[in-house]
C-alpha cells in the first residue's frame, strides 16, 4: 500500500483526488444556494442529495453543516451538538459544510468555510489558516511526531490570537487516516458514521496499536510516533469569539526519502488554496 | 469661561408665544446641528464645556429656558411651563437655527424631559435627528411605569416603587406653593453652590450663574404644571419617533436606573450608555458626554444618508453601554490575560492601546481588536520596566489618543525557584517588571487620569500568589503581595477623585507564563523541562483568560477593591483569613515538579 501512493499520478491517487474534487464542488454548488433563513439541517440534507445524485452511495461521515457561533463550537459539551440543528442562517453569519463521501471506493473528507455577506474578521481567519498548511506539510516532511506538530499548530493559532478548535473533535485530532472503502450494496451508518469506512479506522487502530501509530492524529501520546504513510484528512480549524474557520483535505504520506515525495498535499487545485493565491496577487 | 465668552459665540434672541428666548451658537452654522437643552435648577451654562468641545466639529446651539436665564418669563407664570409650549419654544430655536436640516438635541435633566416630548409628539416629526437623553425621563413613560407597578405589585415592584418614590422627594417640596420660590430667593439660593461642590462634586467656576434663585424659582412652575397631570394620565402614544441614546449616571440619587427597565418598549432605536457619576454630568463628565453626544450623531448622520438603523451597527459585547468609546491601555496585551482583556474591552466598543514588549504581537492583538468592535486600536511597544520608556509612551497617548479611562496594569514575568538559590539579578528584574511596571503605569496614567477630574479606573493584575505564601514562589509572591497593597493603598487615596483601584488575583489561569517563567537555580536544560512540566499541569487546569478578562470588565464597572477569580484563588483568600495557620503549612509543601 505504501509504494501505491508513492507516484503522484498513480490512478489509486487520481480516485482519491477526484472524489475531494467532487466534495469541494459540491461545498461551492450548496454554499452558493445557502440564503438568510436556509437552517442547518437544510443545508446537510443539500449536500447529502447534491452528492447522491452524482453517484455517492456511500460516507465516511454524513454532511455536517455548522452556522453562527456553531462554526467554533461555542459551548460543545457532548459530539451529539455536533449534528445539524435548526440554527438559521442570517445575514453577516459563517458558516461550515464538512462533509466525507465515498466515491468509487474511494473516500474524501472535507470542510468548506464560507460567510453570508461581508464579514472582515471571517475574512481573516481563512487567511490565516494558510499558515497552517505550509506547517503542517514541512514538519511532516521533517519526519516529527505527529503529537509535536500538533503542539507547533497550536501554538501558531495562540499566537495569532485563536483558539484550537480541532480539540473539540473526538479525541482532539486535527487529522485522521481515510483509505479505500469496499463498495457494499447495503452501508448502514451510526451516529452519522458509515460502517465500511469505521471498520476501516478500527482495524487501522488495531494494527497500529501493534506496530505503534494511530490512525488519530491527536495530541494524545498514542501519537506520539513520526507520520505515518498513508492518506490522512487534515484538518486545522481555528476559532475566535464565536467565529471559526477550517479546511479539511487530504494529505499524501508516502515512505520516500525524498523530502518533496514524501509528503504533498493530494491537490493544490482547492478553493480555499485558490483563494489565498488570488489574494496574493490582489495584494 | 462663560459662554458668551467663547471663541466665535453668537447670540440672538428668538420670539415665540408672547416671550423671548436668549440663543447662543457656537461653531460652524454649516455643520450639522446639535441643540443643548438645560434642566432644573440650571441655565444653558450647565453646558460650557460640553459646548465647547462639541463646537469643534458641529454647530452648537443653546438656550435658556423660558423663565430661566437671560430669556423672559410667561405672565402669569402658573400655566406657562406646559410641555406644549415648550415645544413650541423648541421648534422656534430649531426653526431659527437649523431651517432646513433636522437637528440634534441633548438633555438633561428636566432639559431632557422636555425633550422626550420633542421625541415623541408627531408634530416634530423630521425636525430631529436624534435625541441624547442623561437624567431625565419622559413624564408619560414615568406615569405607565408607575401605574405597571400599582396594578401588579409584586415585591420586587413595590420596592422599585418606593426606592424611587424616595429619590423623589424634591418633587413634592416644589408642589408647595410659594414655599420653594422663598427657599431658593434666601438660604437656598445662597448655599447651593456650596451644596453642589460637596454634595455631586461638581468643581467651583463660573457655575451656577447668578440667576440660579429666579431661575430656580420661575422654574417649579417646570414641575407645578406638568408633573401631577401627566403622572395621572400619561399618553398612551408616548413612542419615540428618532433614534435615542439613553446616558445614565449610576450614581443619580434622584433617579433610579429602574425606571428606564422597559424603555425598549417605546423606543424602537434605544443605545444604552451608563457612567459611574452623580447627577450633574455635565459638569462632572463633559469629555465624555462630549465624546458620546458626538459619536451618536454622527452615526445617526451617517444612518440618516445611507439609510441604515443604527441599531445594526452598534457593539454587541458586555458592557458595551459602559465602555463604548472609551481609551482604554492594557500592558502585557501580547498574549494571555492581557490580550483577552483587550479583546473584551474591543468587544464592549472601547478604544483600546496595546502595550508589550512583544511588537508583533501586541500589533496582531491591535489588529484583531480593530475587527471585533474597537473604533480603533493601537499597539505600542514599551518596555513597562523601562522609566523613560513609560514617559514617553504617557505624553504619546495623551497627546494623540486622549486622557486613559481604564488602565489595566497587566505585563508581568514568572519567577520561581527557592529564595536562598534566587540571585539579586533576578529579584532585580522580577521587581522591575511586576512592581515597578505597576507603579509607573499607575503614576503616569494615573496623574492624568487626576487632572482630568472626571474619574476614571486602574486595574492591576495581581496575584493569588499575593496572598498565599509558598516556598516555590519568593520573588513572585513578594511582588504580587506589593501590587495588591499598592492598589489598596491607591484605591483609597483616588476615591475622592472618582478613580476607582481594583486588584485582581487570577489563580492558575492557561496562557503562555509557564514558558517563559524563569526556574532560579537550574540550567537551561532543567529549566526546560520544568517549563514544560508546569505549563502542562496548567494546561490540565486549562482555566481560560478570557474568563479572567470578564472578570476584569465586571471589577471595574463594580468597582471592586479585590477579585479573585479561579475557584483555587477564592479559596486561598478565603483561607487567609480564616485560617492563615493552614495556608502556612500548605506553603512549607514542595511542589511535585
Ligand atoms: N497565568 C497565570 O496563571 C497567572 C496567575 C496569576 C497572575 N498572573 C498575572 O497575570 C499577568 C498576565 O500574565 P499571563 O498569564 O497573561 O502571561 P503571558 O506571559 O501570557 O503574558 C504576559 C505578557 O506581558 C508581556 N510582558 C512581560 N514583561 C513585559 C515588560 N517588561 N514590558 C512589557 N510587556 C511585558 C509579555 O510579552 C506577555 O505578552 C501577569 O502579571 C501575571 O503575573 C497570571
Amino acid at each position: 500500500m505504501v509504494s501505491r501512493v508513492k507516484d503522484e499520478r498513480a490512478p489509486e491517487l487520481q480516485g482519491f483526488r477526484e472524489v475531494q474534487r467532487l466534495a469541494y464542488a459540491c461545498a461551492e454548488a450548496v454554499a452558493a444556494r445557502l440564503k438568510p433563513g436556509v437552517t442547518e439541517r437544510e443545508a446537510a440534507r443539500m449536500q447529502r442529495e447534491w452528492l447522491r445524485e452524482r453517484g455517492v452511495r456511500d460516507w465516511f461521515h454524513l454532511p455536517f453543516a455548522w452556522f453562527g457561533d456553531r462554526t467554533a463550537f461555542a459551548g460543545f459539551k457532548v459530539p451529539l451538538q455536533f449534528f445539524p440543528t435548526d440554527r438559521r442562517l442570517e445575514p453577516g453569519m459563517p458558516f461550515i459544510l464538512d462533509m466525507a463521501p465515498v466515491y468509487k471506493g474511494f473516500t474524501a473528507d472535507i470542510g468548506y468555510s464560507g460567510c453570508l455577506g461581508l464579514h472582515p474578521l471571517h475574512d481573516r481567519l481563512l487567511a490565516d489558516l494558510e499558515a497552517h498548511r505550509a506547517l503542517i506539510l514541512s514538519e511532516v516532511r521533517e519526519r516529527r511526531p505527529l503529537r509535536e506538530i500538533y503542539e507547533d499548530v497550536e501554538r501558531l493559532m495562540i499566537r495569532q490570537g485563536y483558539a484550537n478548535r480541532h480539540r473539540a473533535y473526538p479525541f482532539g485530532v486535527i487529522a485522521h487516516k481515510v483509505d479505500r472503502v469496499a463498495e457494499r450494496r447495503w452501508s448502514p451508518h451510526v451516529f452519522g458514521f458509515g460502517t465500511q469506512s469505521l471498520k476501516g479506522l478500527l482495524s487501522d487502530a488495531v494494527h497500529g496499536h501493534r506496530d505503534g501509530w494511530s490512525p488519530l492524529w491527536s495530541p494524545y501520546r498514542f501519537s506520539d510516533h513520526p507520520p505515518q504513510p498513508g492518506l490522512w484528512a487534515v484538518e486545522p480549524h481555528l476559532g475566535f469569539r464565536g467565529t471559526g474557520a477550517k479546511f479539511e483535505e487530504i494529505l499524501v504520506v508516502t515512505d520516500s526519502r525524498d523530502p518533496e515525495q514524501s509528503a504533498f498535499w493530494l491537490d493544490d487545485d482547492l478553493p480555499h488554496v485558490r483563494r489565498w493565491a488570488e489574494e496574493r496577487v490582489a495584494a | 469661561m462663560s459662554l458668551r465668552d467663547l471663541p466665535g459665540a453668537r447670540e440672538r434672541r428668538v420670539a415665540t408665544g408672547g416671550i423671548e428666548l436668549c440663543v447662543i451658537e457656537l461653531g460652524d452654522a454649516a455643520r450639522p446641528t446639535i441643540v443643548l437643552v438645560h434642566g432644573y435648577p440650571d441655565s444653558k451654562e450647565v453646558w460650557t464645556q460640553v459646548a465647547r468641545q462639541l463646537a469643534e466639529q458641529w454647530h452648537v446651539v443653546l438656550y435658556d429656558v423660558r423663565g430661566h436665564g437671560r430669556s423672559t418669563a410667561p405672565v402669569p407664570l402658573r400655566g406657562g411651563f406646559t410641555l406644549e409650549k415648550l415645544t413650541d419654544d423648541f421648534l422656534a430655536v430649531a426653526d431659527a437655527v437649523s431651517p432646513d436640516r433636522p437637528v440634534h438635541v441633548v438633555g438633561h435633566d428636566w432639559g431632557s424631559v422636555q425633550a422626550w416630548e420633542f421625541a415623541t409628539v408627531s408634530r416634530t416629526e423630521g425636525r430631529i435627528a436624534s435625541f441624547t437623553s442623561m437624567s431625565g425621563p419622559s413624564l408619560d413613560h414615568f406615569g405607565h411605569w408607575i401605574k405597571q407597578r400599582m396594578t401588579r405589585p409584586t415585591p420586587r415592584r413595590v420596592g422599585q416603587l418606593l426606592g424611587q418614590g424616595a429619590k423623589s422627594w424634591y418633587v413634592y417640596m416644589l408642589h408647595t406653593p410659594v414655599l420653594p420660590e422663598l427657599a431658593w430667593r434666601g438660604p437656598l439660593g445662597k448655599r447651593w453652590p456650596r451644596i453642589l461642590e460637596r454634595l455631586e462634586k461638581v468643581p467651583p467656576g463660573d457655575y451656577p450663574t447668578p440667576s440660579l434663585p429666579d431661575d430656580a424659582a420661575h422654574g417649579a412652575w417646570l414641575y407645578r404644571d406638568n408633573v401631577r397631570s401627566r403622572l395621572r394620565r400619561p399618553r398612551a402614544d408616548a413612542f419615540a419617533h428618532v433614534p435615542v441614546q439613553l446616558i445614565t449616571p449610576t450614581g443619580d440619587i434622584f433617579l433610579s436606573e429602574q425606571l428606564y427597565d422597559g424603555l425598549d418598549a417605546w423606543v424602537p432605536q434605544l443605545t444604552r450608555r451608563s457612567l459611574p457619576a452623580k447627577h450633574w454630568v455635565p459638569r462632572t463628565r463633559p469629555d465624555q458626554l462630549a465624546s458620546w453626544i458626538g459619536e451618536f450623531a454622527a452615526v445617526n448622520e451617517t444612518a440618516l444618508r445611507d439609510g441604515v438603523p443604527v441599531r445594526d451597527t452598534a457593539p454587541q459585547g458586555a458592557y458595551a453601554d459602559r465602555f463604548g468609546g472609551q481609551l482604554v491601555l492594557v500592558t502585557g496585551a501580547a498574549g494571555g490575560i492581557g490580550r483577552a482583556t483587550a479583546f473584551a474591552f474591543a468587544e464592549a466598543g472601547a478604544r483600546v492601546v496595546v502595550v508589550d514588549r512583544d511588537a508583533e504581537g501586541a500589533s496582531r492583538t491591535a489588529e484583531l481588536a480593530r475587527l471585533i468592535g474597537a473604533p480603533a486600536a493601537w499597539a505600542e511597544t514599551v518596555d513597562v520596566s523601562d522609566e523613560q520608556a513609560m514617559e514617553k509612551l504617557a505624553e504619546k497617548v495623551a497627546a494623540e489618543y486622549g486622557i486613559v479611562d481604564v488602565l489595566v496594569n497587566n505585563a508581568g514575568i514568572g519567577i520561581s525557584g527557592s529564595f536562598l538559590e534566587t540571585s539579586t539579578e533576578e529579584w532585580r528584574r522580577v521587581l522591575d517588571v511586576n512592581l515597578w511596571g505597576v507603579i509607573h503605569g499607575c503614576r503616569l496614567f494615573g496623574k492624568q487620569m487626576a487632572d482630568r477630574g472626571q474619574g476614571g479606573h486602574i486595574v492591576n493584575t495581581a496575584s493569588a500568589a499575593a496572598y498565599q505564601p509558598s516556598r516555590a514562589l519568593p520573588a513572585y509572591s513578594t511582588s504580587k503581595a506589593a501590587v495588591l497593597m499598592l492598589s489598596e493603598c491607591l484605591r483609597a487615596e483616588l476615591a475622592e477623585k472618582s478613580i476607582g483601584v481594583s486588584a485582581i488575583c487570577p489563580g492558575i489561569v492557561n496562557t503562555n507564563i509557564t514558558a517563559t517563567t524563569r526556574f532560579a537555580g537550574t540550567d537551561a536544560a532543567e529549566e526546560q523541562r520544568l517549563r514544560k512540566r508546569t505549563s502542562k499541569l496548567y494546561g490540565m487546569r486549562n482555566y481560560p483568560p478570557e474568563k479572567v478578562a470578564d472578570a476584569i470588565l465586571r471589577a471595574v464597572v463594580r468597582n471592586q477593591a479585590v477579585v479573585p477569580v479561579t475557584p483555587e484563588s477564592h479559596g486561598a483568600r478565603f483561607l487567609s483569613r480564616l485560617s492563615p495557620g493552614a495556608l502556612r503549612a500548605a506553603a512549607r509543601l514542595k511542589p511535585p515538579l
